[in-house]
């Protein structure tokens, strides 16, 4: 098997095992997601129509939301106890490091949210193929959330209040996955298509692929310093 | 062959150093000292590339470590003050993982066997955040036995450790030492490794 690929099983694999066995952490985001999904419905009240046509945003804003509660775990706990800089000297390529900690994270705290999607679309009324539709958005979609969530975290670490300078860095870069990720599902509601969406949220996740962790890569070595 | 020419390093506006030159052949111990304070951590973390110095080069072999990016993490290992150590991970977890990490191929069993070395037998399985502190550094410096990196930079390696403990670790550096390997330290506790001679670094 290829080097790469071995780092990037070594790392993917540690990061599960570690969120395994501190399952809180993984827990409190899908219950926040859960949650503020579930306040819309009781705030706004029982009107279908309007919930069904609140609902993909809902849901996309409070997978964003919820993703970047979940960031600022991303690197902090590795910095804090030495690993990072373990990491940093690895002489293995940093980037596909990253990539790793960056698939692990979305393995924990973006699929639970698709996963969970079904349940809270029924809550607001959507139509099967309306739900098929955001489940596949934020399929293409939440990973990119974690990839540039990743710059934001790796640039703000070890700083005091680098959450909420994390969220304000990184929610306005989410904003055309946001953009897209709904457009797709109000398209299927209006009988439109939704190949156009999906392709650019394709398109942002595959640039995201490719840039991110070099980006995030050179963010950790500067706040390493 | 380590080789530091004219260093210096500044944190914020204070100057810790400057003009520093010094090499390190294969064999050779070096002892770095001073004050709290004086730059002790920060030289051994520029020679890891953490610290962009602000004037002068370290070299490896003739090479600028910085152009030599991974090929020259290969052929070090860094200790530092924090232990690395993943409390929800087991002792041997821990090892494995950090073995893999700096391009070790390491076999359970070696593994066991070198924690077992460092006076942790009956505790490999063990996950660490039940461990005491001087066990965990422990876990931390089984590192160095299945490391294969030339130079070894150690920052207060024998911070926690009993007398043993302290004993073992002048015994891993004086085998590395003959196998023609590098060690730069820092430690505020007296460190003989026999049969060698000690160079010392002081900083003020």
């Amino acid at each position: 098997m290829n080097k790469l690929t071995q780092l990037l099983i070594l790392i993917v694999r540690r990061d599960l095992v570690l969120a395994m066995r501190r399952r809180a952490d993984v827990l409190t985001t899908l219950i926040f997601f859960v949650m503020v999904v579930s306040l819309f419905p009781l705030g706004v009240g029982p009107e279908m129509d309007m919930l069904r046509k609140m609902a993909p945003g809902v849901l996309w804003v409070a997978a964003l939301l919820a993703s970047m509660l979940s960031l600022g775990r991303l690197f902090s706990a590795d910095y804090l106890d030495g690993t990072l800089e373990q990491m940093l000297l690895a002489p293995q390529s940093l980037s596909v490091l990253v990539l790793g900690k960056m698939i692990s994270h979305w393995m924990v705290s973006g699929l639970p949210l698709v996963l969970m999607t079904p349940v809270l679309g029924l809550q607001f009324d959507m139509s099967v193929q309306a739900i098929g539709v955001l489940m596949l958005s934020l399929l293409l979609g939440t990973p990119i959330l974690s990839m540039v969530g990743a710059i934001g975290a790796a640039l703000t670490l070890g700083l005091r209040g680098g959450g909420v300078l994390l969220s304000l860095l990184v929610l306005p870069l989410c904003i055309p996955v946001l953009i897209f990720g709904t457009g797709a599902v109000q398209a299927v509601s209006g009988g439109l298509s939704v190949s156009s969406h999906l392709s650019l949220l394709g398109a942002l996740l595959v640039l995201a692929l490719a840039f991110t962790p070099w980006v995030t890569a050179q963010a950790l070595r500067i706040s390493m310093e | 062959m380590l080789e530091i020419s004219n260093l210096a390093c500044s944190r914020g506006d204070h100057r810790l150093f400057s003009g520093l030159s010094f090499a390190l052949h294969p064999g050779q111990i070096m002892q770095i000292q001073g004050a709290n304070g004086s730059g002790k951590t920060s030289l051994l973390r520029t020679l890891c590339g953490f610290i962009i110095p602000d004037e002068g080069t370290i070299s490896w072999c003739g090479e600028n470590v910085r152009d030599m990016g991974e090929e020259y993490f290969a052929r070090m290992m860094y200790l530092g003050h924090l232990n690395a150590i993943k409390d929800e991970l087991s002792a041997l977890e821990n090892l494995l993982i950090s073995a893999a990490l700096s391009g070790v191929e390491l076999k359970e069993a070696d593994a066991i066997l070198a924690l077992r070395r460092m006076g942790l037998k009956g505790r490999e399985r063990l996950p660490a955040k039940v461990l005491s502190q001087g066990q965990q550094r422990r876990v931390a410096l089984a590192r160095l036995l299945v490391s294969n990196a030339k130079l070894w930079i150690l920052d207060e390696p024998l911070a926690a450790l009993d007398v043993k403990a302290v004993a073992l670790i002048q015994e891993l550096i004086a085998e590395h030492l003959t196998q023609q390997g590098m060690v730069i330290f820092t430690t505020h506790q007296p460190l003989d490794v026999a049969g060698m001679e000690m160079r010392s670094l002081s900083l003020s």
